[in-house]
This record gives C-alpha cells, structure tokens and sequence, in this order.
C-alpha cells in the first residue's frame, strides 16, 4: 500500500515557565493509505501531541512530518488551514460541536469553506448524516442528542469534506461501552468501505481492538507495534 | 455572507444577556438621538437669523435691562436704518407646559424689521389700534384653537403688573406665518407693557433690533453702539441674530456641552457593558473557536466572525435605539415644540447614530476579535 503519512525525528518540546518538557523524542512512524492505527499508551506518553502533529494542528520543534505529499514544516498559518480542511477530519472525545447550529449545519461547517454552492453543501452534509445513520436527527441541536448521536455527528462532520485521513482523540472516552462500540463500528466500517486512513488515540485496549495496527507510546517515545 | 448564519446564532447563544445587552444599547442609542434633536432645536433659531439685522443686548447678561432713551441714540447711528424693541415676557399661560415665547414689541416696527414674517394689513392694523391686543403665530392658534376675540390670560412670574397682580388678558386680533420652522411667539403691545408694569420698571427694554442700511458695514455699526454705551450704566453688547442665539440658548448653559458630557458618560459606561458581553461570550467559546481553527477556518476568519458579532449587536441595538427615538419624538415631540420650537429628528442625526453604532461595535470587538486570532488550537483546545 502507499504510504500516507510519514514521521522523521519529530520531537516536541513545551516550556512551561523556565522548563521544558520534552514531550516527544525522535519519533520515526510510518503509516499506509486504508491503515486504521491506534495509539495507546498512559496519560502524559505523548499520543494526543503526536496526533496533533499528524493533523497538522500543531508544529514539531524538529524533524519533519510528511502527509499526503506535502511537508507540514513548509505551509504557513495559513496555508495549513486550508491543508486541513482538504485533508484531514477531527474527531474529538467531547465532540466539540457549535451548539447554536442544527446536526446539520454542523455537518456544514467544513464546506463554509469551499466554493460549493448552498445546495450541494445541504446535500453532501446530508449524505454525510445519512452515513453515520442520523438522518432523522439534522434538524436537531448538539443538546437535543445524546452523547453517542453527538459523535456521530461530529464523525459526519469529518467526513463531509471527503479527507483522505481521520484522525480521532479518544473518540469513544465519554460513551459508554456499547455506544462506544457502535462509534467504533462506524469507524472500521469507513476504514473498510469508504477507504478512509484512520489514527485514534485511545486508553481502551477494546477500543484498539478496531484497529489493524496497534502501536504503543510511552514517555514520548514509540514502543512497540502489534498486528 | 455563508459565515452569516454562524454569527447570528451566537449572538443569540445567550438569550437573556444578548437581549439585556441590546436594551442597554437602544437606550444608549435612544439618548443620543434625544439628545441631538434637543441640541439642534436650541441652534435652530442660528438659521432663521438674517444677516443685515443686529441685535443689542446688555453687555454683561440678558437678565439685565438696557432704558427706551437708548432708541433715538442708536437710530442717529450711521448705517443704522431701523430699530425696534423687544422684552422677554416669560410668564404662562394655563400651565407651564404651555410654553411659548411673549413678546411686548411695537407692532408697526416690529412688523417693518422682521418684513419675512407674513401678516395681513387688516390684522396689523387691529394689532396696532388696540392697546391690549395680541396676535400670535398661527400654529398656536392650531395648538390651543383659539380664535379671533379670545381673551388669553398670561400668568405672570417676571412683570407682574403695578398693583402687583400678575394676571395679564390679551385680545386675540389675528395671527402671523415665519415661515417653515416657526418658533411659537405672542407678540403684545410694547405700550400696553410699559404703561401697567410698576412705575420702576417703566420704559425698559430686553434688547434692541436693528436693521442696517448696509448688511457688510454690520462689524463697524456694533462697534459703534457699543462704544456709545462703552462707559454709562447700561453698557451693551452688539451681536449679529445668530450670535444673539447662541447667546440666549448658551443662558440655559452649554447645550452642546451639556449634551457631550451626558452621551460620553453613557457611551463610556456601554462600552464597559458590552465590552464585558463580548469578552465573557469569547472566554465561553475559546474551545469552539478552535474547532473552528481546526477545521481550517484560519485565524483571520476566526477573528472577523468575532469582531462582525460585536458590530452586529451594536448595530442591531442602535437601529433599535433610532427606531424607539422616533417613537419617542412622536409622543413627546408636540409637548416640546411649544419649548423647543422644531423638534425631530433629522438624517444626519441618523446616519451619526449608525455610524457610532459602527464604531462602538469595532471597538468593543476588537479585544476579543484580536484574542480569538491569536488563539492557538492546542491550548485551547486544553481548555475544554
């Protein structure tokens, strides 16, 4: 398979009064297109920051990230944003959804941001919808659903852009076990059939068990890998 | 425009304090509207002024007085063509709501100086052959609806009358037109005046009115008269009509000062209010604004959605403040014209209200607006 995105000496380090802390060291990763990777390891091992960087949210203090042919140290502020909503979808553990807007123009959001005329943008966050299986819901606001509808709208809003990557920080942290397995069905099932490369950063070793690839992270650094 | 939606929905995050907020800010904008319209009500008479009249008042105060003899002697000046004399009245008539201007004038000469007021031969002739006769413009004959032979009674408070009564009748004869913005005036005979007030207040004038025989000699004709009166007991002050205005509105103080102290007053303290609404409405949002961010808004999107909501509420709250002004000018308006003469509110007056609106908006959103550029999507992200 063709590589997607790729890890060179990324370190990370932030500096909290006169310290600094090195959150990531030399992290080399390697990840194919159609891969579904989750990262485990304890709190503080540097899972979130290394998504982060993936995403392009964030910028390494040294080494390089390489995503879908471009080097995220070379796009200005600017240019990443626009990077961004091309390429990559988010998905967070509290969802993060504007709550003044309806499921739908949730969904919406992402497309503000291209040419797409109004119409097309109601209908591909409606197919959108339609994917994660809410269609009854759009015209409801993030407070009118529950946790686990919240996040498939929040999935819907990742996918709506078509992004070749998702990446989810512990997408199932604040569901319960069975609705956390419904969310993680919905992502293998996006993995299998809509091709989407997937990276979820999780404390649950079930929830890893969605995953083709496990990869363990431990005081910033990668340990192991398991199939 | 498709970033519309997102901005009026937050605004309306918050229901009560949103609507709290734009309350504050109509009233603030009701104010200001009010407030103008007075101001340019007590300016107004500066436009009606002509240019070849001057007008000689007391130097020091236009409480003062200055004696009738001063008439001959101001008339033998050179350049001056006409004069006539003037007396603030005061005084009410049924209540002090009904408040309009009373002059005791000479009707022939008043009439001559003031040759753009419109009145009928037959009507000044009645003014002028009866000693207690009145005549008034004619939108106080609308107001009140008086007619012809009406006796008005006038309640005095500065002239009572020489047995020391102070209820003074008129005899309506007719009336008079000024012309677009009349001011509410009852003119009276001068002799009637001088002739039943107290022996010791007898042939005394307000001020004098004088036509010049050449409108660009008007410096060096003031100059004259005043030098004539330079070192007597009744030294004047000779100004032009619209100078004379100014004065007489400035005796009830510095409208306009009054007025900017009072709209820097309330703009300060909504500048504080919304400035609070703007910056407590973002700290609620950071995590959102970086989802935002993270979607690939970039931070300059991010920061004009802040900015556009602040500008948004402060014009939404001062269209509201302009439109309740109107409704207030139609209620309250025809109470303050007998007062203020013209009372209303006028375009430029609108569009300085928008155009504040505007700016109190950019202002009160530009802390915020530059917060929620520099927010980076990591950190508050965190804050979640």
């Amino acid at each position: 398979m063709a590589q997607l995105v790729e890890c060179r000496e990324v370190s990370k380090q932030y500096t909290r009064g006169k310290e600094t802390l090195d959150v990531l060291s030399g992290i080399n990763l390697s990840i194919e297109k159609g891969d579904f990777l989750a990262l485990m390891g304890p709190s503080g091992s540097g899972k979130t920051t290394l998504l982060n960087l993936i995403g392009g949210l964030d910028h390494p203090s040294s080494g390089d990230i390489i995503n879908g042919g471009a080097n995220l140290n070379d796009l200005s502020g600017r240019a990443l944003a626009k990077w961004r909503s091309e390429n990559i979808g988010f998905v967070f553990q509290f969802y993060n959804l504007l709550p003044v807007l309806t499921a739908q123009r949730n969904v919406e959001l992402p497309l503000l941001l291209t040419r797409l005329s109004r119409t097309q943008r109601q209908k591909n966050a409606a197919t959108a919808l339609e994917i994660v299986g809410l269609t009854d819901r759009a015209r409801h606001r993030p407070g009118e659903l529950s946790g686990g509808q919240q996040q498939r709208v929040a999935i819907a809003r990742a996918l709506v852009a078509d992004p070749e990557l998702l990446v989810c920080d512990e997408p199932t942290g604040d569901l319960d076990r069975d609705t956390a397995d419904q969310i993680l069905n919905l992502l293998e099932l996006l993995n299998r059939d809509h091709g989407k490369t997937i990276i979820i950063v999780t404390h649950d070793p079930k929830a890893a068990d969605h995953a083709k690839h496990v990869l363990y992270m431990d005081k910033g650094e990668l340990l192991a890998t398991t199939t | 425009m498709k970033l519309f939606g997102i901005v009026w929905a937050n605004l309306f995050r918050k229901r009560t304090r949103t609507v709290l907020t734009l309350l504050s800010l109509a009233v603030a904008f009701l104010l200001f509207v009010l407030l103008r319209a007075i101001a340019g009500s007590f300016t107004q008479g500066v436009s009606l002024a002509g240019t070849d009249r001057l007008n000689v008042s007391p130097k020091y105060s236009i409480t003062d007085d200055l004696p009738l003899s001063q008439k001959q002697q101001i008339l033998a000046v050179d350049g001056v063509e006409a004069v006539t004399q003037q007396n603030w009245f005061g005084g009410q008539y049924q209540n002090p709501q009904n408040f309009f201007a009373k002059y005791p004038v000479e009707p022939g000469e008043y009439f001559e100086m003031y040759d753009e007021y419109v009145i009928e031969p037959a009507v000044l002739a009645a003014f002028a052959g009866k000693r207690t006769a009145t005549v008034v413009d004619a939108s106080l004959v609308e107001k009140y609806g008086w007619r012809v032979g009406d006796i008005i009674p006038i309640e005095a408070d500065i002239w009572p009358k020489s047995d020391g009564s102070r209820g003074w009748e008129f005899e309506l004869v007719g009336t008079f037109r000024q012309g677009d913005n009349p001011l509410p005036l009852m003119l009276f005979q001068y002799q009637y005046f001088t002739e039943s007030v107290a022996d010791n207040r007898r042939d005394r004038v307000g001020w004098w009115t004088v036509r010049l025989s050449d409108a660009d000699r008007a410096e060096q004709v003031a100059i004259a008269i005043d030098k004539l009166y330079e070192n007597s007991l009744n030294p004047t002050r000779t100004t032009t009509e619209d100078e004379f205005s100014r004065q007489f509105a400035s005796q009830l103080g510095d409208i306009g000062f009054i007025t900017t102290i009072i709209m820097s007053a309330v703009f300060f303290t909504i500048v504080l209010l919304t400035g609070n609404t703007m910056t407590q409405a973002l700290r609620e949002r950071i995590p959102e604004l970086a989802v935002l961010k993270t979607l690939g808004f970039t931070d300059i999107t991010v920061s004009l959605l802040v900015l556009t909501e602040s500008v948004l509420l402060c014009i939404v709250g001062g269209v509201m403040g302009v439109l309740l002004s109107t409704v207030a000018v139609a209620a309250v308006g025809p109470v303050l014209q007998g007062f203020l003469g013209s009372f209303s509110i006028t375009l430029p007056t609108v569009l300085l209200a928008l155009a504040m609106a505007l700016l109190l908006g950019l202002v009160v959103g530009s802390v915020p607006a530059i917060s929620a550029k520099r927010l980076t999507i990591v950190d508050a992200l965190r804050e979640r």
